[in-house]
């Protein structure tokens, strides 16, 4: 393990919150008193919540170790796949917590709320020139939501269209969340398999393509990192039935400035700005996906949205064949302002060169690993590769405990056992912001580990060995589910 | 490129291993034709500080870039947050991590969650809690759908049209296309959700009240209670303001089944209305019917106590088609921002200000009534209430934000038309007793 980040420092331990509790303390600066008290009529008043009570170095210490057992794109490479963990901007912070920004009330009449306007008016525009499409709603809270959108918009179409759809399409390779937000609108998903180059084969959606079929969902580039090169030709026997293409936009960091989906068949596209646009995961959101659709759909976009009138902007709400409302107000417009930084950070120039560098550092890892792991698709790569475990199996060695040891030489595992059409999957996603140096780092670190694999596999099997804790009972967990203290 | 840090050595001898020639080889495997012939016309890059004066400027086109008051909520408050807690909240090892799906190296994200499950059970007296959702709305709306997929034969569910009006069009986009219905329940004089209306409807699967309304009123939730048990139905409460909480009787002691929340009041920035916090808690019965993630304590392989993601079967990875929703990112670092709130404050801390909001806009209420507004509606109420004001008021409304940064008030006539001149108004401890002086002498 020489030469490699992962290494033993000094981990403190620390209680639940409630442990360190004192009763009499309090971490706040309360507000004086200026006014009478105004008592509630008794009836209606509780006890108070049995909160920690807690000094302001209680609070303080608390989270800053608790921090200390969590990994972060700031302190190593997270080649996870399908989840563009790119290097956060620390600018786009500061951007988003401006005053003009950060306490603007939702409520305030546009007249006041120019600022906010004119930034997701402008964020639309720029996405649209990304993406190719025609309209954009930035107010999904996340990529399921932002799916969730995308399929209304397609069930309201054909609604609208005289005759509701039954089925929709969704191949082996797509993300967890698509039949689940197709279950949302009623539609039942008709699973096909992708063909033996990974990719989806016009003969196998037109077997099942008919005019009950609302359309297709497809991830483009896929979860295997491999190009639809299809995607035309499928989009074409979807519209011919009278269908929709609906495009997961997760792996759009591929992308940009090579293929715009809307010139390419799709009809409605999500992004997600917590990947591609590089705003923080923040250990599982707020996250934020727009969705981006053709002319056609405009009409059933969410509402309100987002208008320009001269030199001033507005929000309009009176769009009779919207799908509606899918957030309390616009959307996580504090996220927005993350994305919008980036955007205008790196210029048409900078989003192409790095979708470039995502699918160069990539390929460089698939070449460089695929002696050391199975490779099962031998093929020129996007952003992401997926190898298996099928050399490690002779020596009972499994993704996990690859996964798991990479965690000693510290790195963040890659995502393991997805997609489903991998058996084993370890599914490596560098991203752009990863240098030579460090993924040639990560290379070493899972050839040493293979290595172990053949030397020394008992150890393997036990790792982590240097983290806060070792592999953890998640049986138990859920059979004795406890939820709070 | 500052982010990209690829030198042109390093891209020649990448591109050997791969046994290409230039960076646009590695496209080779995407047909000519699928590939764009249009530029994308985005401004030339900035500079960092080129960034920060366009921001700047953008942001000083909000008023909120003044110092303001804000009289007004309805979904959004202004508290105080302190310094701790962006400052906690920053650091990169929380902000910059994923979801927790490698337990070994996530125990700081995941027993924070852990903790913020249990504080939100405490706020609310309920059995347990899910790690969050996006907001209120959303939250609201899964919970309607779970009342909707338990009943066998009815697909309407009962809305008090006390419901945040922007919440109710939520719940309309997501139970319409799946064939469910929304019944509203009227309002009373008394600004509160009819009972009486509720008792007479037949057939429904659920009811849904928000407490306190929207119009700032507490509802009786124990009746309500009542008769969702007599019509053996699910029970669900809503809040938009969490901070009610540290004073009201909490939703759990009414024996609510379900709770919808937003937890923006606890520690997150207004941020023009997003990204807030949806809370999400339930009984101990509806606990796999919730949909979203938990977090769980368990043991490692040397006995030593950890902290997982759990009861992973309900959500989308593994029966898919089946999950009880499509949640997968949801709000986690506004959840952690909430926990250190409500340790921050404790339980000495939240029921002072909780007490103090209440103080305040019973302060103003009074003192508008004294500047010649009528009280809409005579009910409880925590740190919201509506007032009918003058026909004069509109113009000074804008004259206020203009002149003096204050937001006085928000119009209900476009969300009640029937409530012509009636406004809603907010005080929170972050107005001072001047303010409401102040306030109270320009609108006389």
């Amino acid at each position: 393990m020489e030469n490699q980040p992962g290494t033993k420092g000094l981990v403190f331990n620390e209680p639940e919150i409630w442990d360190k509790s004192c009763n009499g303390r309090c971490a706040m600066s309360l507000p004086k008193a200026d006014v009478k008290r105004a008592q509630l009529d008794k009836t209606l008043v509780g006890d108070a919540p049995e909160l920690p009570q807690l000094s302001e170095l209680d609070v303080v210490r608390h989270y800053t170790r608790l921090s200390q057992w969590n990994f972060g794109v700031d302190s190593g490479m997270y080649p996870l796949g399908s989840c563009t963990m790119k290097y956060n901007p620390k600018t786009n912070e500061v951007q988003a917590s401006r005053k003009g920004f950060a306490s603007a009330h939702p409520f305030t009449e546009n007249s006041y709320s120019q600022g906010s306007l004119k930034l997701m008016y402008d964020l639309e525009q720029y996405l649209k020139e990304i993406t190719g499409f025609h309209a954009v709603t930035l107010q999904p809270a996340a990529g399921a939501h932002g799916e969730l959108a995308g399929m209304l918009m397609i069930h309201k179409y054909h609604a609208k269209n005289g005759r509701q759809r039954s089925k929709i399409i969704i191949p082996d390779t797509a993300h967890g969340t698509n039949p689940a937000s197709a279950s949302l609108c009623g539609y039942e998903s008709v699973n096909i398999k992708s063909g033996k180059n990974g990719i989806l084969e016009p003969e196998d959606v037109k077997a099942v393509m008919d005019e009950d079929t609302a359309g297709i969902m497809v991830t483009n580039p896929n979860t295997l990192g491999l190009f639809e090169s299809n995607i035309k030709k499928i989009a074409d026997i979807v519209h011919a039935k009278g269908g929709l293409v609906y495009g997961d936009g997760a792996n759009m960091n591929a992308i940009m400035g090579i293929v715009k989906p809307g010139e390419i068949g799709i009809d409605v596209l999500h992004l997600n700005l917590h990947k591609t646009f590089s705003t923080p995961h923040g250990g599982g959101g707020p996250g934020s996906g727009p969705v981006a659709v053709v002319k056609k759909l405009e009409p059933f976009l969410p509402v309100p949205r987002v208008i320009k009138n001269k030199d001033s902007y507005e929000f309009l709400t009176d769009c009779p064949d919207t799908i509606g409302r899918l957030h309390t107000f616009y959307g996580h417009f504090g996220v927005l302002i993350k994305a919008f930084s980036y955007i205008l950070s790196m210029g048409a120039k900078g989003l192409t060169n790095a979708s470039k560098l995502a699918v160069l550092n990539a390929n460089y890892i698939k070449e460089s690993l695929k002696e050391t792991l199975n490779l099962p698709y031998d093929l020129p790569c996007m952003h992401e590769c997926v190898f298996n475990d099928a050399i490690q199996k002779e020596h009972h060695i499994t993704t996990m405990d690859m996964a798991k040891r990479l965690l000693d030489y510290g790195f963040h595992p890659p995502t393991v056992y997805f997609p489903l059409v991998v058996e084993g999957a370890f599914m490596v996603e560098p991203t752009e912001t990863e240098s030579k140096e460090d993924i040639d780092q990560f290379i070493d670190a899972v050839k040493a580990i293979a290595k172990e694999a053949r030397t020394d596999p008992e150890t393997l099997r036990r790792a982590p060995f240097l983290t806060k804790v070792t592999r953890l009972d998640e049986v138990a967990a859920a059979r004795k589910p406890c939820l709070c203290g | 490129m500052r982010y990209l840090p690829h030198t042109r050595e390093d891209i020649e001898s990448m591109l050997k291993v791969s046994g290409l020639s230039s960076l646009d080889d590695l496209f080779n495997c995407i047909p000519d034709d699928l590939k764009t012939k249009q530029k994308m016309d985005i401004p030339q890059a900035l500079s960092e500080w080129e960034l920060d004066t366009h921001m700047e400027e953008l942001a000083s086109l909000n008023a909120a870039n003044k110092n303001c008051k804000y009289f007004i909520g309805a979904g959004s408050y202004d508290h105080y947050i302190p310094a701790i807690i962006p400052y906690l909240i920053s650091r990169s090892e929380f902000m910059t991590a994923y979801t927790p799906y490698q337990p070994e190296v996530s125990q700081g994200t995941l027993q924070g969650i852990y903790e913020f499950q249990t504080m939100v059970t405490q706020l609310l007296g309920m059995d347990v809690a899910t790690a969050s959702h996006y907001d209120c709305g959303t939250a609201l709306a899964e919970a309607c759908l779970i009342a909707l997929r338990k009943h066998r034969t009815s697909n309407k569910i009962a809305v008090s049209s006390l419901i945040h009006p922007h919440h109710r069009q939520i719940m309309q986009t997501y139970l319409g296309p799946a064939g469910y219905e929304i019944v509203e329940i009227p309002y009373t004089d008394k600004g509160v959700t009819d009972i009486k209306a509720l008792e007479k409807m037949d057939d429904i699967a659920g009811i849904a009240v928000q407490s306190p309304n929207f119009f700032g009123n507490v509802e009786d939730l124990a009746s309500f209670k009542t008769v969702a048990a007599d019509k053996k139905i699910l029970f669900i409460t809503s809040f938009t303001e969490a901070l009610a909480y540290g004073l009201l009787k909490n939703p759990g002691s009414f024996g609510a089944d379900l709770v919808a929340g937003e937890g923006q009041s606890l520690g997150i920035a207004k941020s023009f209305g997003g990204p807030g916090l949806g809370l999400l808690a339930g009984s101990k019965k509806q606990m796999r019917n919730l949909p979203g993630r938990f977090v769980g304590k368990t043991l490692d392989s040397n006995s030593d106590k950890g902290y997982v993601l759990t009861l992973a079967t309900r959500e989308q990875h593994i029966r898919r088609e089946k999950a009880s929703s499509n949640i997968c990112s949801n709000n986690g670092l506004n959840a952690m921002t909430a926990a250190i709130y409500l340790a921050t404050t404790g339980k000495i801390g939240i029921r002072e200000i909780a007490q103090q909001n209440h103080d305040k806009a019973f302060y103003l209420k009074t003192g508008l009534e004294k500047a010649g507004f009528k009280p809409a509606f005579n009910s409880p109420f925590f740190n919201e209430f509506v007032v009918k004001v003058p026909d004069s008021f509109k113009a000074k409304k804008e004259s206020l934000i203009n002149d003096k940064n204050i937001f006085a008030g928000i119009d209900l006539e476009s969300f009640y038309p029937e409530l012509k001149n009636h406004y809603l108004f907010c005080a929170t401890e972050t107005i001072s007793k001047l303010d409401i002086d102040q306030l109270v002498k320009e609108v006389q």
